[in-house]
């Protein structure tokens, strides 16, 4: 349906917001309208969880637009470290 | 039939809009857990700013979902439902799906690509996922606490023994 893949988001979001680590899982068996994200990055320090993911849909803003359903977690490094841990 | 519906639910969506003008008619349903409003589609006019400030105001937890609490259609906005649901936390809802400008209207208002969308006094403050991460984090309860909202899921905590608290 879409044109992007996950390789494709992971080298966008990589670039674009310098992440520490992103991982995007194609949902969609293949047809690529259904992803879900995990993206830690520095950018995301101070910001509200709100923020963070308005960041990560402006960074996408022109794929989302074919992306039917695209869900993230969005970390900083120091959040990211806590979430491993559990 | 459908058509039947459709008048009879625009019919309770005007009361409402008549309930917002006279503020304190809601105290008086306190049987009604959420309620809901797909009539919106009745109204016809685009949806501009100044009538999304005053819908996101109608109560103090406000979703624009796809469906409806009872038979949510998309799995995000389900998840939102069963959340607001665990929390015991009363909403009003409006359906996207019955109305095009609607879901344009709030797209815009926000500034967000995606439907569900949440309201917390007034204030937007996500769709599902961050929904699903304030429920994990327990920023959830804070933020329903704020504007008054005890939820059931802090009762249930307050009403354990003090050694299963720490789960």
């Amino acid at each position: 349906m879409s044109k992007y893949d996950s390789k494709y988001l992971e080298d966008k979001l990589k670039k674009e917001l310098q992440t520490e680590y992103v991982s995007v899982t194609d949902e969609s068996d293949g047809c690529g309208g259904k992803f879900s994200a995990i993206i830690v990055t520095p950018a995301f320090n101070g910001k509200t969880l709100l923020q963070k993911h308005r960041l990560v849909n402006s960074t996408l803003a022109e794929e989302l637009k074919e992306i039917h359903a695209f869900s993230q977690k969005s970390y900083t490094p120091e959040e990211w470290e806590k979430v491993k841990a559990q | 039939m459908n058509r039947i519906c459709q008048s009879l639910l625009r019919q309770s969506y005007q009361n409402h809009r008549g309930l917002v003008a006279g503020a304190s008619a809601s105290a008086s349903t306190p049987s009604v857990l959420s309620r809901f409003f797909a009539a919106d589609a009745a109204t016809g006019e685009a949806v501009d700013k100044a009538t999304l400030d005053k819908l996101v105001r109608t109560n103090k937890v406000v979703v624009f979902m796809k469906g409806n609490p009872q038979a949510p259609r998309c799995g995000f906005s389900n998840a939102v439902v069963q959340i607001m649901r665990m929390h015991g936390v009363q909403y009003d809802a409006h359906d996207v799906l019955q109305n095009e400008s609607l879901r344009q209207g709030v797209k815009d208002y926000t500034d967000w690509p995606t439907i569900p969308q949440v309201f917390i006094d007034g204030e937007f403050v996500g769709g599902c996922d961050i929904l699903l991460q304030m429920h994990q984090s327990g920023d959830l309860i804070e933020e329903l606490k704020k504007v008054g909202i005890v939820s059931e899921l802090l009762k249930a905590e307050q009403a354990k023994p003090e050694d299963e608290k720490a789960k």
